[in-house]
């Protein structure tokens, strides 16, 4: 512990977060630690976003292929390991660079260990809101706060409700919220005690003609849109922004009644009244967005200045500006899983924002004491789960992680279990950015693999494809992550395979950034043959086992199985700084 | 949304248009707008155009004349529709003396997907919802003062699945 704390003080230079050119650079001073930041400004926003239920501290790998294209070409967030402790001036063997990116991972998650933890978080968010007084602060939370471990799929997020009110959440928005249903939403809305903020929620028009129940049943929003908050002497409104695409990346039996979407028009119309009638002082969105749509967003509305961002668990230290019609927007995103915290620290004058600094704060589990009433909370809730999930079903011999943007070794484990259990040809899986990493060595338990699978849908499934119906699957897929249009990006990753292999051309348009589709055995996928397909997290009902059963079965009587032999091939990625070629 | 949320609209909506559209009365507007009434100068279903198979043929045999963009039409679209089977379109604008609107799914089978005569004196909006195969650029067209004009918006339609 003492050698840790040294590793820590040593590395933890001030370069590394040094603010862009439009805010003020962060002073350097290596007597200050890590988490006493410096005072300014009349207003403080404590940001945090994706933490995936994740209640205990974790190990997360930030991706090695995070692939930006055309005009996302080598820009934030779209940079991975060297490039990016280039861009930001982050020395490689440094505390940070282990935080922020995948560099030499396995080394150094020895030195810095795990990270979050919603206990240590409560520590360093009391703590910042205790340096400058409760009242000159915020806590925002971005989202995906209800989903992703197999306690809170369990108890549809109902813990999470339990743990955000003892943190102190002043407003949240969602994601994966909504994948629980209206029902379990309401139930858990009720108990929170925070604002629950979607401005681009509606009800259907069907729903609307049934009088189905919505906050302003004027406009047909089902949430209250915006909240204003009186911070350090200055009125703050901030607008949430649910993720746009729920009921396409989710089955829609889920939010039968409910219509997404992005809805510029509506949040400009929001915005101009915060600042017109409401005479606001900033406006900030707590957005689940997605970064490369936040930066889209941020040149097309005006009025806006700063827009807090997550879904695409993107840690991005320093804020991307974006200049629009009328002024400057600042866009973030602020990681995943717990292992950052953002300080947005605001200088706000009459009607603007005079200053602004920020800083994403890397969450080192080591460096914090878990807060005890927080400590006790998650030992309370996790108790009746205790046993039954901490079944050691394998030991891992090789780092597992899933994040990038088209496979990791958890997913070909995934896949191996489905393609083996279920007797298929091809195995695909999802490619979810959430999901913990594993150190070699370490026991993977049913707790595990349920960080990786808890869904409210995991209903495993076996059908019969044609080649071109897999064919068309992937270029699909992959058009909503590399399209050049960020509005038509959902912001999840590559689906994962096992038994079939193929090139990709991330820079091509749909129909032509798939090729050389090859089986296991080294055959050619034929367009018109049928191929027996296994997998999960269908958008129709399905009635197979939840996939963690399936898994866990495998791992119980094969173990983990030999790496995934199946590859993609990347064309046209050399040189792109969001490519780090595996070592 | 738009103003399409009255009890008239909604319950128009239930009722379900002939073919491809549903149709959703905006605010005072009536709409004489069925396939049944033709966007041309007489009153005949434009059979011709409906049979087309891509948006040139379809705007030809519908209007037999160009069409320029313009930015006094307000097309609301989707940009990634919910589901494909019913995608909610809106046009509005404020051009004068609009005498038709008409909608073009350009990657449908058959690229007029609806054509609406507008009668004088109405509230030139429409807003019904369109079936789409498959991702498409969806064109309004309106024909005001003799002149025809347009807007474009791409909806992606996608099988979906797969969320961060």
């Amino acid at each position: 512990m003492t050698m840790r704390r040294r590793d820590f003080l040593r590395v933890s230079g001030a370069a590394a977060l040094a603010a862009p050119a439009l805010l003020r650079s962060v002073r350097a001073a290596e007597t200050v630690s890590l988490y006493d930041v410096e005072k300014f400004g009349n207003a403080r926003i404590l940001h945090m976003t994706d933490t995936h239920a994740q209640l205990k501290p974790v190990y997360f790998r930030e991706p090695s292929v995070n692939i930006g294209i055309g005009e996302m070409w080598g820009r934030p967030p779209h940079l991975v390991e060297r490039a990016f402790l280039e861009r930001y001036g982050i020395r490689p063997d440094s505390a940070e660079a282990y935080a922020f990116t995948s560099f030499e991972f396995e080394k150094y998650s020895g030195r810095f260990g795990r990270m979050g933890g919603f206990a240590h978080l409560k520590t360093l968010i009391d703590k910042l809101r205790a340096d400058v007084g409760d009242r000159r602060a915020l806590l925002l939370d971005g989202g995906d706060l209800w989903q992703g471990s197999g306690l809170a799929n369990a108890m549809h997020g109902a813990d999470m409700v339990s743990a955000a009110n003892l943190l102190g959440i002043d407003a949240m928005t969602g994601h994966w919220e909504f994948t629980y249903g209206e029902e379990a939403l309401r139930a858990n809305l009720a108990r929170f005690k925070g604002e629950f903020l979607a401005q681009n929620v509606f009800l259907t028009e069907e729903a609307a003609f049934n009088d189905a129940k919505a906050f302003d049943p004027g406009s047909g929003r089902v949430f209250k849109a915006s909240m204003i908050k009186e911070i350090g002497g200055a009125r703050i409104a901030v607008i949430g922004q649910a993720f746009p695409y729920v009921p396409v990346a989710h089955p829609r039996r889920f939010t039968p009644d409910w219509t997404f979407g992005i809805r510029e028009e509506e949040l400009q119309k929001l915005v101009d009244g915060l600042r017109g009638a409401d005479k606001v002082d900033a406006v900030i969105l707590l957005s689940h967005n997605g970064m490369d749509v936040d930066l889209k967003l941020a040149g097309r509305v005006t009025g806006i200045d700063v827009i807090l961002g997550g879904h695409t668990h993107d840690a991005v230290p320093q804020p991307v500006a974006v200049s629009n019609a009328k002024g400057t927007t600042l866009v973030t995103n602020a990681g995943s899983n717990g292992k950052f915290l953002a300080v947005l620290d605001l200088d706000v004058g009459k009607g603007r924002v005079a200053d602004a600094r920020y800083r994403l704060l890397p969450v080192y589990s080591e460096l914090l004491k878990p807060d005890p009433a927080m400590q006790a909370l998650i030992d309370q809730t996790q108790q009746p789960q205790v046993a039954a999930w901490s079944e050691k079903l394998a030991t891992s011999d090789r780092l597992l992680y899933r994040r990038g943007n088209f496979e990791g070794p958890t997913d070909d484990m995934i896949c191996e279990a489905l393609r083996s259990q279920l007797d298929a040809e091809i195995a695909l899986s999802p490619g979810f950015r959430w999901g913990t990493t594993l150190i070699a060595g370490q026991s993977i338990m049913l707790e595990d693999v349920l960080a990786q699978t808890a869904i409210s849908y995991p209903e495993t499934y076996v059908q019969r494809l044609t080649g071109a119906q897999i064919k068309d699957v992937l270029e699909d897929v992959c058009d909503n992550l590399f399209n050049a249009d960020p509005y038509l990006q959902q912001g999840g990753d590559m689906v994962r395979l096992e038994g079939l292999s193929y090139r990709c051309a991330p820079a091509e348009a749909i129909g032509r950034r798939i090729s050389d589709l090859t089986l296991a055995n080294g055959r050619a996928l034929e367009p018109g043959k049928t191929y027996k397909i296994a997998g999960w997290a269908s958008m129709t009902a399905q009635d197979g086992k939840p996939v963690w059963e399936v898994v866990a079965t495998h791992l119980r009587s094969v173990g983990l199985t030999s790496a995934g032999t199946s590859t993609v091939t990347l064309s046209g990625v050399d040189g792109n700084p969001g490519f780090a070629a595996p070592s | 949304m738009t103003a399409s949320f009255g009890p008239l609209a909604n319950r128009r909506l239930l009722l379900k248009g002939a073919g491809l559209v549903a149709l959703i009365g905006l605010g005072n507007a009536v709409l004489h707008a069925a396939p049944a009434f033709a966007a041309t100068n007489d009153n005949k279903y434009p059979e011709d155009a409906f049979r087309q198979k891509n948006a040139t043929d379809a705007i030809k045999a519908l209007y037999g004349r160009d069409h320029e963009a313009s930015d006094k039409i307000k097309l609301d679209a989707p940009e990634i529709a919910e589901n494909g089977g019913v995608v909610p379109i809106a046009v509005t604008t404020t051009l004068p003396d609009v005498t038709s609107i008409a909608f073009i799914v350009a990657e449908n089978p058959n690229a007029l997907a609806a054509s609406y005569k507008i009668p004088e004196g109405t509230v030139p909006a429409v807003a019904n919802r369109l079936k789409m195969a498959k991702t498409s650029s969806v064109i309004a067209l309106v024909e005001s003062g003799g002149k025809l004009y347009s807007a474009t918006k791409e909806v992606k339609v996608t099988v979906g699945g797969c969320g961060g």
